[in-house]
């Protein structure tokens, strides 16, 4: 098996609203795979659609080599979901609902869930509504994590947690990988993407617009170069994938697709460089890139 | 980087003593905007019911002698007087309908205000939008201000529309503004109970819970003070018995209205004082911490339903126990005063289609018992669409449970929970009529066989509601229209002259009038097999569709 999931074409309307247009995903076995899109362009929809919670209108969806609208009942064993809106049932404690949500999926490992509250610094006595929403999703994550399960389907599992558990969050994903359990984690917290993902997906109003490791996606994008050199830079200008090139004196700044970074650089040396910075280009960068697209599209549309 | 803040105007009038309530008038527009099918049906259902008895009453008794035989019998019986409270005029059709329609109604009227009133405060504060509101320039006293006021209005309107219905088949304007006024202040006082038990209760089920509680009660309190003659002062300590004696259409007693009134300021005015109290989204009885593991016994979709049903299901259960075990004893009394008058026996036959008394009474209860557990069905069936609704639904069915397997566990209570509360019903209820007759080897059996009759409409019901759930989850709680629906033809559409193909409609109208009719198998054949296909095409339903 090498796909955990594989999705292709995957379409899903409500109504006249279209959720999924034609949506691509693969998740090798064994990876950590980041979900990322602007709100509403389609991740829950998706993630819903995997667990067989919605029917898909078209497309092909197999996951852990079933089909998870027929075959959901026995793929869900081998699954676990966080859910990026976690209610608890008002008259149950949190302990109570990791003990049951656990069984249900088929086995919940005592030790690993006592560690992990532990951990998560969770007070599983609490009730229902008495938890914030931070440690509802605590709950839910510890339910998730101490199930003994082949496949992580997290939907921003993070968003309501401070700093200090979102690195135990993190430390947690790293065991899991190492355990070999695949993950597909949707989120929008753009250091817990690069710290744990593999690969990523970045959609958009339903469709899958980029999907690669980092350092692919990276190559895509630019670079951006601020250097003093001998002389006034001239001909800079004249190059192809160049982009906001600023000029002070001696001084310039300016941003190159990856591809013509040779070039740029050649035309810097050929009038003598004394200093030189370059910074490749951060992740929020990348994905403003393609959220920006996105409402570009959407307002032109 | 600092810069000064400009101070809104308005910033002004929110120091002063107005802020409390400020934003009042928005969330009354809004909690009408939500309600705007709802409040409309049970204004209007609420409103002419009194007035189509009324209207009938001409053609069911038209003669003086047959009016007369009505007062002499009927209104002095205890046993009816514990269902509808005591009869002042038999004589005319406002005293008629004023008797026969007053305490129910007022129940109903008490309902619909209480329900208004917990979904625009606590419901609000349950699902975290009342966070969202009250963060905006809305005063801390706004939300229920806006409720009370909701609720006030809608039993405004619907008492003021009973009066004018009433005016309009013809009857004393007097009456009718007694019995409309009446009526009105039965639901304020209620909405007073349910501003109390939205401060009290932490979840919008305990509070509704607690405040039908409470009117039970009240309803149980008149019942007996009612019908038993050396206690008849009970009925003064029940809300809902100062509305029937206010006799309307008999000698109106207008300072009855006055009690009414003041007991729906005071019970307010307790909730107003109750609500500084807590925060919001908490409750005055703080939460208890709950164990750090899951029961053993816990592992199941339907151990975790049962969490969530069986305090319902305990709360209908004591009802119906306190009532059978009542309407029970009293059933007896029934034949002893009514004689053999033609007349009277033809009323009760309308109700229960038989010719002795006391089992034609025992048939009604019957009937009355099982439209009232309709209710429960439909209250419980839902609860599987509140928990989607609620998001809660997909954890679950994120795990190894089937979609078939979740559904099924709430739904045994729908379906044997309400054969549990007929059975229970029908125990009391032949129990103590069988001890009071000295006949408990012949009643008991007859009695109880006569209320597990019923079960197949009740589950016709519960076939609606979980079709519905299935099929057109969005339009679930139309289900509760369809039970109230049933529930109103058959208990008033006998006496109100409708028509059999309207009678007929209603799926209690189907059982074998037990335990003097006939007992015949077939029309609940039907109706439990329709009822199979029902709840057949909502599972199938659930299973394919969409879940959200």
């Amino acid at each position: 098996m090498e796909n955990a999931i594989s999705v292709s074409g995957l379409r899903k309307s409500f109504g006249s609203t279209v959720a999924l247009d034609g949506l691509d995903l693969s998740v090798a076995t064994g990876e950590v795979h980041g979900f990322l899109g602007p709100n509403g362009s389609g991740k829950s929809t998706t993630i819903r659609v995997l667990l067989g919670l919605l029917r898909a209108d078209g497309g092909t969806v197999r996951l852990l080599d079933g089909d998870p609208w027929r075959d959901a009942a026995s793929l869900h064993r081998r699954l676990a979901y966080v859910p990026g809106d976690v209610n608890l049932w008002p008259n149950l404690s949190g302990g109570e609902v990791i003990d049951l949500l656990g069984r249900l999926r088929g086995g919940l490992d005592q030790r690993r869930r006592n560690e992990l509250i532990e951990r998560f610094d969770l007070d599983p006595k609490k009730k229902g509504r008495t938890y914030s929403k931070g440690n509802r999703q605590k709950v839910a994550i510890v339910a998730a994590l101490a199930s003994n399960v082949e496949l992580l389907l997290l939907d921003e599992p993070t968003s309501g947690l401070d700093p200090l558990m979102e690195a135990t969050f993190q430390y947690a994903i790293q065991e899991e990988r190492e355990q070999g359990r695949t993950v597909l984690l949707s989120s929008h917290i753009l250091a817990e993407v690069e710290a744990l993902c593999d690969r990523v997906s970045i959609i958009r109003n339903g469709r899958t617009v980029e999907t690669g490791t980092l350092a692919d996606l990276r190559h895509l994008t630019r670079t951006s170069i601020s250097a003093e050199l001998a002389g006034h830079p001239n001909g800079l200008s004249k190059l192809e994938n160049v982009h906001d090139l600023r000029i002070e004196g001696n001084r310039v700044q300016f941003d190159v697709e990856t591809h013509s970074l040779d070039e740029a650089l050649r035309s810097l040396t050929s009038i003598g460089v004394r200093s030189l910075t370059s910074q490749p280009p951060t992740l929020e960068e990348l994905f403003l890139r393609h959220y920006t697209e996105h409402a570009k599209a959407g307002s032109t549309s | 980087m600092t810069r000064t803040l400009e101070r809104p105007a308005a910033a002004h009038e929110v120091s002063g003593r107005g802020n409390h309530l400020a934003g009042t008038w928005q969330l009354v527009r809004l909690a009408l905007r939500r309600d705007r099918v709802v409040l409309p049906i049970w204004v209007v259902v609420l409103g002419v019911m009194a007035s189509a008895g009324a209207g009938a009453y001409e053609t069911l008794y038209p003669t003086q002698a047959e009016r007369e035989a009505l007062t002499a019998t009927m209104g002095a019986n205890p046993s009816l007087t514990l269902l509808y409270g005591p009869a002042f005029d038999l004589g005319t059709a406002g005293g008629f309908a004023a008797w026969r329609y007053g305490a129910i109604l007022s129940l109903f009227i008490a309902l619909a205000c209480i329900f208004t009133v917990t979904r625009h405060t606590r419901q609000e504060e349950d699902t975290g939008r009342q966070e969202l509101l009250s963060s905006a320039v809305v005063g801390r006293y706004a939300a229920l201000t806006a409720a009370v006021l909701v609720a006030a209005f809608g039993a405004v309107l619907t008492g003021g529309l009973m009066a004018a219905s009433l005016i309009g088949v013809g009857l004393p304007a007097t009456g009718s503004l007694a019995f409309g006024a009446s009526m009105a202040l039965a639901g304020l006082v209620f909405t007073g109970v349910a501003a109390i038990t939205a401060q009290v209760a932490e979840y919008s089920r305990t509070a509704n819970g607690i405040a039908s509680a409470v009117l039970g009660v009240t309803f149980l309190i008149r019942a007996v003070g009612d019908a038993a003659v050396d206690a008849s002062w009970l009925s003064w300590l029940s809300p809902i018995g100062w509305a029937t004696q206010v006799r309307a259409f008999a000698d109106e007693r207008w300072w009855v209205l006055g009690l009414l009134a003041f007991a729906a300021v005071l019970l307010a005015a307790v909730g107003y004082r109750l609500l500084p109290m807590r925060d919001v989204g908490m409750s005055l009885i703080p939460a208890q911490p709950g164990p750090p593991h899951a029961a053993a016994g816990l592992r199941t979709p339907f151990a975790l339903a049962w969490r969530m049903q069986r305090g319902v299901l305990l709360g209908w259960g004591i009802g119906f126990a306190v009532f059978g075990a009542l309407f029970g004893s009293l059933a007896a009394g029934v034949g002893d005063l009514l004689g053999d008058s033609a007349q009277t026996q033809q009323i009760m036959a309308r109700l229960g289609g038989s010719q002795s008394m006391v089992d034609a009474f025992l048939a009604s209860m019957g009937g009355i018992m099982a439209m009232i557990a309709s209710l429960y069905v439909v209250q419980a069936t839902l609860r599987l669409r509140a928990e989607e609704t609620a998001v809660r639904v997909e954890p679950l069915l994120a795990t190894r449970v089937s979609r078939f397997r979740l559904a099924a566990s709430h739904l045994v209570f729908p379906l044997l929970g309400s054969a549990l509360l007929l059975a229970v019903a029908g125990f009391a209820v032949g129990l103590l009529h069988g001890l009071r007759v000295e006949d408990l080897g012949g009643q008991l059996p007859a009695v109880f066989g006569a209320a597990m009759a019923q079960l197949p409409a009740v589950w016709l019901v519960a076939g609606v509601a979980v079709a519905l759930f299935g099929l057109l989850p969005k339009l679930s709680t139309a289900a509760w229209a369809v039970a109230a629906l049933f529930l109103l033809i058959s208990m008033f559409g006998p006496v109100a002259n409708l028509s059999q193909t309207v009678l007929n409609l209603s799926p209690f109208q189907h059982i074998p009038k037990l335990p003097s009719a006939e007992f015949t198998a077939t029309p609940l054949l039907w109706l439990t097999g329709l009822a199979v296909v029902l709840v057949g095409a909502g599972l199938a339903g659930f299973r394919r569709r969409d879940i959200g």
